[in-house]
Order: C-alpha cells, then sequence, then structure tokens
C-alpha cells in the first residue's frame, strides 16, 4: 500500500503511553501525573449546562460560537487585561485551546516556516507545528532560572524564515512564569523581525504570588498576537472542550476558516456553561487558585527539603524539580518510582530535551494523597541517593 | 502614616488568621508545619495564631465529623419550631437558654417566620423525641406552641455531603 502522510509519520507517538498503562493497573498508586484540576467543574456552571439542554440548547451555533459567549469573553478580556478585541469578528470560540492552537499554525504556517517555542514545553507544540507543515525550533531552558525564556538565544534563532514565536506562560509543564520585562522583550523582538506571537495563555487564572501578564496587551504586540485562552483549568472544565481565540480581524478570519470547515462550531451546552462561568465563576475561580497555591507551597518545600530541587513556580499547578541527586535518568525515575512506591509523575525528556533531568509533578490532587505521595517519594529518593 | 502601617499590619495579621481557620476547618489534624507550608509562615507563627484563636473563643473545639448511620448506630433527629411570647427585658434569651441546656438539644435558633425558636433535639427514638417535646418543651412557661418534624433522610449537614464520594474520573496520566 502506499505509504501514509509524512507530516504525521514524522511525529513519534507518545513516550509516556506505556507509563499510562502500567499506572491504570497498578492499586493504591498515586498519581501526581494528571494535568487537570481534581476539582469537578462547580455546580453553577454543571447546573447552567443542565437548563440549557431542558431549554433546547442542542444546536449549531454560529461558527465563531454565540455571540453573548464573545461578549463576554471580550469584556472578560478587557477588564483583567485592558485588552481589545471586537465580539464581532476577533474573538472566535474554540474547542479547547486545543483546536485554537491548531488553527492558529495552520492560518500562520507555509511549508518551511519556523516555529520558534521553548522547551520544556507542553507536548501537542512539535506535534502540531508538524502538522501544519512547519518546522519546529526549539529553545531550551534552565530551571537555574527558572525556566524563564532566554532572550538572547531567542535573538540568535530569529532568521528570515522565523513565523511565529510561541509562548505559553504560566507553563505547563514547569509553571513557570516569564516576567513582565522578559515578555516585553520578546514582544520588542518579535516586532523587530516581523513575527507572530502565539500566546498560549490557559493557566492565565492559576499564578501565585505574581501578576499575569497577557501578551497581547503588551505595547506593539496586539497587531500580531494570537491569545489562546479556555475554561479547562481556571473553571475546572477540561471535558467540555471550551475555549477562545482572539485575533486582530484579518488573522482570526483565517483561523476562522478552518475552524468552519472542520469544526464548524465548538459544542453549543459547553458555550452556555461557559457563559456561566464568565458570568458567575469568579468566586470558585479564586476558592480553587487559593486551594492550589497552599499545596504548591507544601510540594515545593518538601521537595526541597528531599533533595528534589526546584524553584517555586509561580502559576499553573505543576512542579518540575530537579531529580539530578538521585542519577537517574528521567525515565529511569519515573518507571522505578511507579513500581517501587507506586506513585505516577511524568518524566520531563517527554516535554523536550532541556526536560531531562526533571519530572512533573502536579499537586492539582487532594492534600491527603499528595501528602502521602510526598512521603512515598522521599522514601524513594533516600534510596537512591546512595 | 504610622497609624496606616499599623491598620496594615493588623489586616494582614486577620488574612493570615482567616488562613490558618479555614483550613484546620477543613481539617483540624491538619499539623502547625504543615499549615506553616502552605501559607509560606512560620511554625511558632502558626503555633502563636492557633494558641490567640482558642484563647479568643474564635475556635471553639476540635470534633470529628461521624456518620453515625453508616457505623450501624441509630440516631433520629427533628426540628421544632417553637412559638414563644417574648418577656420585658430578656426577648426570648431566657426560653432559648431553658431549651438549650438540655443535652439531646443539637442546635436553637432564633428565627424569623411564623415561629420564633427553631429547636433541632436528637433522640434514639421518635418516641423518645416525642416525650422530650410533650415533657419537657411544650410545658414550658411562654411556650405557646410546637410543631415537630422528624428528618427522614440527610443528605448534607455542615457542608458534608452523606453520599459515596463521587469517584476520581480522571485518567491517571495526562499531558
Amino acid at each position: 500500500m502506499k505509504p501514509l502522510s509524512q507530516a504525521v509519520a514524522s511525529v513519534p507517538p507518545s513516550g509516556i503511553r506505556r507509563f499510562f498503562d502500567v499506572a491504570a493497573q497498578l492499586e493504591d498508586c498515586i498519581s501526581l501525573g494528571v494535568g487537570e484540576p481534581d476539582f469537578v467543574t462547580p455546580w453553577h456552571i454543571r447546573e447552567a449546562a443542565i437548563w440549557a439542554i431542558e431549554k433546547g440548547f442542542t444546536t449549531y451555533t454560529s461558527n465563531y460560537g454565540l455571540f453573548t459567549l464573545r461578549q463576554r469573553i471580550a469584556a472578560h478580556l478587557k477588564a483583567r487585561y485592558g485588552v481589545e478585541y471586537s465580539p464581532e469578528s476577533e474573538v472566535l470560540v474554540t474547542v479547547g485551546v486545543s483546536e485554537g492552537l491548531d488553527i492558529a499554525l495552520r492560518a500562520l504556517v507555509n511549508p518551511g516556516d519556523e516555529v520558534i517555542l521553548f522547551e520544556p514545553s507542553y507536548v501537542s507544540y512539535v506535534p502540531c507545528v508538524l502538522f501544519a507543515g512547519g518546522t519546529p525550533v526549539c529553545l531550551p531552558t534552565d530551571y537555574r532560572n527558572g525556566f524563564q525564556p532566554d532572550v538572547e538565544r531567542l535573538r540568535r534563532a530569529l532568521t528570515h524564515r522565523t513565523k511565529a514565536i510561541l509562548l505559553c506562560y504560566p507553563n505547563n509543564p514547569t509553571g513557570a512564569v516569564a516576567t513582565r520585562e522578559t515578555l516585553e522583550e520578546i514582544v520588542r523582538l518579535a516586532v523587530e523581525h516581523d513575527v507572530y506571537l502565539v500566546s498560549d495563555e490557559i493557566y492565565d487564572r492559576l499564578v501565585y504570588e505574581t501578576e499575569h501578564t497577557c501578551v497581547a496587551a503588551l505595547p506593539g504586540a496586539a497587531e500580531r498576537t494570537i491569545l489562546l485562552g479556555g475554561f479547562s483549568k481556571s473553571y475546572a472544565m477540561t471535558g467540555w472542550r471550551i475555549g477562545y481565540a482572539c485575533a486582530p480581524a484579518p488573522l482570526l478570519e483565517m483561523m476562522m476558516k478552518v475552524h468552519q470547515y472542520t469544526m464548524l462550531c465548538a459544542p453549543i451546552v459547553a458555550q452556555k456553561a461557559a457563559e456561566e462561568a464568565l458570568e458567575r465563576g469568579e468566586t470558585e475561580v479564586e476558592r480553587m487558585r487559593r486551594e492550589y497555591d497552599r499545596r504548591r507551597r507544601l510540594v515545593v518545600e518538601r521537595l526541597n527539603d528531599m533533595g528534589l530541587e526546584c524553584v517555586p513556580p509561580q502559576g499553573a499547578f505543576y512542579v518540575f524539580p530537579s531529580i539530578r541527586c538521585t542519577g537517574l535518568s528521567s525515565e529511569e525515575f519515573t518507571e522505578r518510582l511507579l513500581w517501587e512506591e507506586r506513585v505516577a509523575v511524568v518524566p520531563g525528556n517527554v516535554f523536550g530535551a532541556s526536560g531531562e533531568g526533571h519530572v512533573r509533578l502536579s499537586y492539582a490532587t487532594s492534600l491527603p494523597k499528595i501528602e502521602e505521595a510526598l512521603r512515598r517519594i522521599e522514601r524513594f529518593v533516600l534510596r537512591h541517593r546512595g | 502614616m504610622r497609624e496606616q502601617q499599623a491598620g496594615w499590619e493588623v489586616a494582614m495579621e486577620h488574612e493570615k488568621e482567616k488562613a490558618i481557620l479555614e483550613i484546620l476547618e477543613q481539617d483540624a489534624r491538619t499539623t502547625p508545619e504543615q499549615i506553616a507550608a502552605m501559607l509560606g509562615l512560620e511554625v511558632e507563627q502558626v503555633r502563636q495564631a492557633i494558641r490567640r484563636l482558642e484563647t479568643a473563643g474564635i475556635i471553639r473545639r476540635y470534633k470529628t465529623v461521624i456518620d453515625w448511620d453508616r457505623f450501624g448506630e441509630e440516631q433520629v433527629f427533628a426540628f421544632i419550631d417553637v412559638k414563644v411570647s417574648p418577656a420585658r427585658e430578656v426577648g426570648f434569651d431566657d426560653v432559648a437558654e431553658r431549651i438549650y441546656r438540655f443535652p439531646q438539644v443539637h442546635a436553637v435558633y432564633l428565627v424569623s417566620g411564623d415561629h420564633d425558636l427553631r429547636v433541632i433535639v436528637s433522640g434514639r427514638t421518635m418516641k423518645e423525641i416525642a416525650a422530650f417535646v410533650a415533657e419537657r418543651l411544650a410545658p414550658l412557661d411562654r411556650v405557646q406552641a410546637t410543631y415537630t418534624q422528624f428528618v427522614l433522610k440527610r443528605y448534607k449537614e455542615d457542608g458534608e455531603v452523606y453520599a459515596e464520594a463521587e469517584p476520581d474520573r480522571r485518567l491517571v496520566v495526562a499531558p
């Protein structure tokens, strides 16, 4: 038979699958490997969705999404970050940030175009660039400076082929939040070299001891930025698959074309739920954020105490400690920890080469479970430190 | 300026204590070490705050939430609405006090509406509660009427839902 798509074949299969399958089988395994909130969606949001179904909200919506939802998204972004988007033509409701990312890249990239991204990075970025026909250019970051994007390295990596820079702060998997100054410099470079910015800000509401910087709000950024946001993490709505993309009208129109012919529209029930989330979800967002913050401090302190060094992450719900004191590779550490102590974490190398020597722990898990997991990890580390 | 600074410090202190209370309200067994780590405070600071909250009567006591039904120990609860004629100077307070001193009384509230006091009473059987109402509550001076409702099923109490915990439906590992 004829060979299948090269673009798809060139993407290696996910390396962590086999860990998932093992972990799922083990009894009394505690997982710190989950990339989603341990809270269920706040009841008022679920209730609003039930009501929407009862009322017969079961149809397609405008390709852009419900106008009322787009209005709320625009108002929300204006109030929080001072960015202005027209709900008529600059806001697109997507099936999660995942879809937003895909159509953003497809709208931007021509064959051979380079897309720069910082590693360790979320696992979808490189494959999505490849699927769009682009060439990913991965720049490493270092835990010793808290995984801040390296502007000098970025300057050197920019070429005439560079089409876009992909940013994700607060970051999955490191929990890093880029400083405003760093982001401003990145925007300046983007303007100077005329490249686009794709900013995945899905974790914008989960920041601790700092403020979120919306990239699109920085001077000169709006006209070349695609802002991706969503409801999954802030409102514990991962399974609803609902997010949004905002960009200047001509750019958004390109994305909209892909969205229109592939997705048609985001599910209407999820859109109704998202409206409710924006309208009345604030208290719950803050309640969950505070809870994450407490767990974060506890986890960071305990990990540092046991020798798994980590700079306190300021966002998302991940810590990305160094495991070098054990002398194990990320995969060895993960696999042995799973078998010996029944704790599942994610090996850092799946997030890119500069993630080697680290593992990702999620603290989106109940406190008693986190504590038990930390006891087990401590035992494990003591045994392997030699 | 100094006053402003002092005011700010008091507000900060209040926020810290509030956070400590919230954690203890969730789980009274959280240790000062854990609380300190969670809030980024010194352990001694947390200990001191807890002591202060205890002596000030803000932390009343530490108790355990028990599902007695599940343990196999049956208990009957009733809500009793009581109509009381108020008295000069004391209003309803003296009657309320006479009622809440009974150990089987779980709660007494002064409420708006048709009745004046809402009393929550427990007993081993309905008969026991009926006897309490007939012999103890109704004959009290100035109690004009009582209206008893037995609890048939408890769904949620003090924020605790009495049902099987919802399972964690998430995948074990997700990117």
